[in-house]
């Protein structure tokens, strides 16, 4: 008895929406396993990682901050990718713009603008939009793939930071450590819910969903963007300018990912740092994937990477685990859903003994 | 004679930095002629950073530690080719999930390993390093891993060009259709070339942790595997070119060095940046003329493979 996999006629629509709940299943065993070697009852982290985050009105507001900058960078990244434009690069585009507005609140904090906060986020989105600009101009006039551009530009980004912190934007009564002074109180974003950190920029994120949604399903641009990635050859006939789609998706999606790094730093922390991302950018990717593309579905699946997040620090905090295997849960999710995906184009046919035979010596 | 020595040490330190970029380069190279991309080259060289240095440091051979190390590249790299090869999954996005996931899961098998000080490679060879003149030492730091990279692209180029499994690796990459139809396994050669690159990728990695820095801490590789990545595309997939490329490269990494070490008031983050926007330029310099790059590609790269017959 062998198996095969035979090519669908038409990809299965049932298996978009059920390989994700596939994966994410797969996982949990995965983690188990991943558990039980390291010496930890599984049941009890399983219970750290996915129910005590839930189970207070702290925990459930915590979740909302952490989903709030994955929504945001993941929407960006699945416009993308409906038309074949990878940025790998969020995370470079939202330290730029977290540099970019924190700039903005360090230099005009203070003196109770009315306009400080509005301009904070216009800086934060046009730092964000600047930084994919450069792919976007690489790609368009140079033919440089973003995937390596994007990505080589997050590291620059992240050195940027480390300079600023480091040398002209350095607190003086920091204790000579590398951070930037604490937002005045009027530069930082008003609470939604008060004795929480859950800030304003939940909302952003939360509309950004509907607004993705009728761009790509609604609108003349979203229709250029699926048929530039889904038919190139249909787009090119029908007149849609490539680059065109290239410079939208980039500049969407970096003005979303500079809109959430400068929440994280106006919000939560109220300073630049060397460090202000846990690698929000980088996880969005699996939360565009996991979301299936679709920003309805990125909502549910930045909240599961949300939990993943919060469950890691339980984990850290309760059972000593290093913060790492969230990491590691992180790409073994991707790996599952992307395994599980092969049964939307493919299904798997049994084929007898004999005809196994009589296959292999054909 | 003061020259000699200035001269000297900026060779040795540039062979030592283009070494993590040969030797990754190369596997990437052989996996990409094969038609396979795998954007997980850093995933794969942060596993055998990590698993290279502590099977070192637990057995006290760095032998086993560089063998481990391969073997965990190639391990991972089996990961993606099951998922890409056989199950015909996207290779970009499978690529970026190898990276992910190494990034993490490198960080969790090193986390008790940060920080513990280990003999280089060299010093472990020629215990008489420090007793020598000037030129000597700088010459003793060339341990055998750089012997080994400076081989690399002869004994590659050798392959692809001058042997008969070359020719059938670059027919598999081209037009996998017409290599099945010669009855050649078109998956098994694909497993092997992206088994091969994973393996060099584990050995650079290991390289860095044990012989560059030589220590372990979390993404110590540092986006080399990414520039390893481009510096393919930038060679337009031919031995000598990605050669130079990676020596060029490691001349622009030790250019930090040598700017903090001649006392250049600039910053070191700035200066850090060096390396990635030089990718940036190299990328934009050979991808400008789109038809080349297309005519030099493996025409059947990224592309999956499924036999209907």
């Amino acid at each position: 008895m062998r198996y095969r996999l035979e090519a669908r006629a038409r990809p299965a629509q049932a298996m978009v929406w059920l390989s994700p709940v596939l994966a994410a299943a797969l996982s949990v065993i995965g983690i188990s396993v991943l558990f039980a070697v390291l010496g930890r009852n599984p049941v009890q982290a399983l219970d750290v990682l996915f129910i005590q985050p839930l189970e207070t009105l702290d925990g459930l507001a915590e979740l909302a901050l952490k989903a709030t900058p994955l929504l945001l960078c993941a929407i960006g990244i699945a416009i993308g990718c409906r038309a074949e434009v990878w940025n790998i690069g969020a995370e470079g585009q939202f330290t730029v713009g977290a540099i970019a507005g924190g700039g903005v609140a360090l230099t005009f904090g203070g003196h109770d603008y009315w306009w400080l906060q509005p301009a904070m986020l216009l800086a934060g989105i046009g730092g964000g939009m600047a930084w994919a600009a450069i792919p976007a101009l690489l790609k368009t006039k140079f033919n440089a793939h973003e995937i390596l551009t994007t990505l080589m530009l997050t590291y620059v980004a992240i050195q940027l930071l480390g300079y600023v912190v480091h040398g002209p934007w350095k607190d003086p009564e920091g204790y000579s450590f590398p951070q930037t002074k604490q937002f005045a109180p009027d530069a930082m974003l008003p609470m939604l819910i008060d004795e929480t950190r859950l800030h304003i920029g939940a909302m952003f994120a939360l509309a950004s969903v509907p607004l993705a949604a009728l761009l790509l399903g609604r609108s003349m641009m979203g229709f250029r963007i699926r048929t530039v990635g889904a038919a190139p050859a249909a787009a090119r006939y029908a007149g849609f300018s490539r680059n065109t789609v290239v410079w939208v998706c980039l500049l969407l999606s970096g003005g979303l990912a500079g809109l959430a790094g400068i929440f994280e730093v106006a919000g939560p922390d109220g300073q630049l740092t060397p460090v202000i991302s846990p690698g929000y950018g980088f996880a969005a990717i699996i939360v565009a994937f996991l979301g299936r593309l679709n920003p309805f579905g990125i909502l549910f699946s930045s909240l599961l990477m949300a939990l993943l997040y919060l469950g890691g620090e339980g984990l850290q905090v309760s059972m000593q685990l290093p913060i790492a295997v969230t990491g590691t849960i992180q790409g073994m999710l991707l790996f599952f859903l992307l395994a599980a995906d092969v049964f939307i184009n493919y299904r798997v046919r049994r084929v007898p003994a004999r005809a196994a035979r009589a296959l292999t010596h054909a | 004679m003061h020259e000699l020595e200035i001269a000297v040490a900026i060779l040795v330190a540039t062979l030592r930095a283009a070494t993590p970029l040969v030797l990754a380069g190369f596997g990437e190279l052989i996996a990409e002629r094969s038609g396979v991309l795998n954007l997980g080259v850093e995933g794969m060289m942060l596993m055998g950073a990590s698993v290279g240095f502590i099977g070192t440091v637990a057995t006290g051979s760095p032998i086993i530690g560089l063998l481990l190390a391969m073997l965990a590249g190639a391990a991972l790299a089996m990961v993606f080719g099951v998922l890409t090869l056989s199950l015909m999954a996207n290779q970009v996005a499978t690529g970026l999930a190898l990276t992910i996931f190494g990034v993490g899961f490198s960080a969790l098998v090193g986390v008790k390993w940060i920080g513990i000080p280990l003999e280089g490679i060299a010093t472990d060879i020629w215990p008489s390093l420090s007793s020598s003149s000037p030129i000597v030492q700088q010459l003793m730091l060339l341990d055998p891993i750089v012997w080994l990279a400076v081989l690399v692209p002869f004994l590659i180029h050798r392959f692809i060009y001058r042997t008969r499994a070359g020719l059938v690796l670059r027919a598999v990459g081209e037009s996998h259709d017409v290599a099945h139809a010669l009855g050649y396994s078109v998956l098994k050669i694909r497993y092997l070339a992206v088994a091969f690159g994973g393996a060099m990728s584990g050995l650079a990695g290991a390289y860095l942790s044990l012989a560059y820095t030589p220590m372990w801490s979390e993404n110590m590789v540092a986006g080399r595997g990414w520039i390893a990545l481009a510096l393919v595309v930038f060679s337009t997939w031919k031995p000598a070119w990605l050669a130079l490329g990676s020596l060029l490269f490691g001349f622009v990494t030790i250019a930090q060095f040598q700017a903090e070490a001649l006392g250049l008031a600039l910053s070191p983050h700035l200066l850090a940046m060096l390396p990635y926007l030089a990718t940036i330029v190299v990328l934009v310099l050979i991808s400008r003329d789109a038809t080349r790059l297309k005519l030099n590609a493996p025409a059947a790269l990224g592309r999956p493979f499924h036999a209907t017959a």
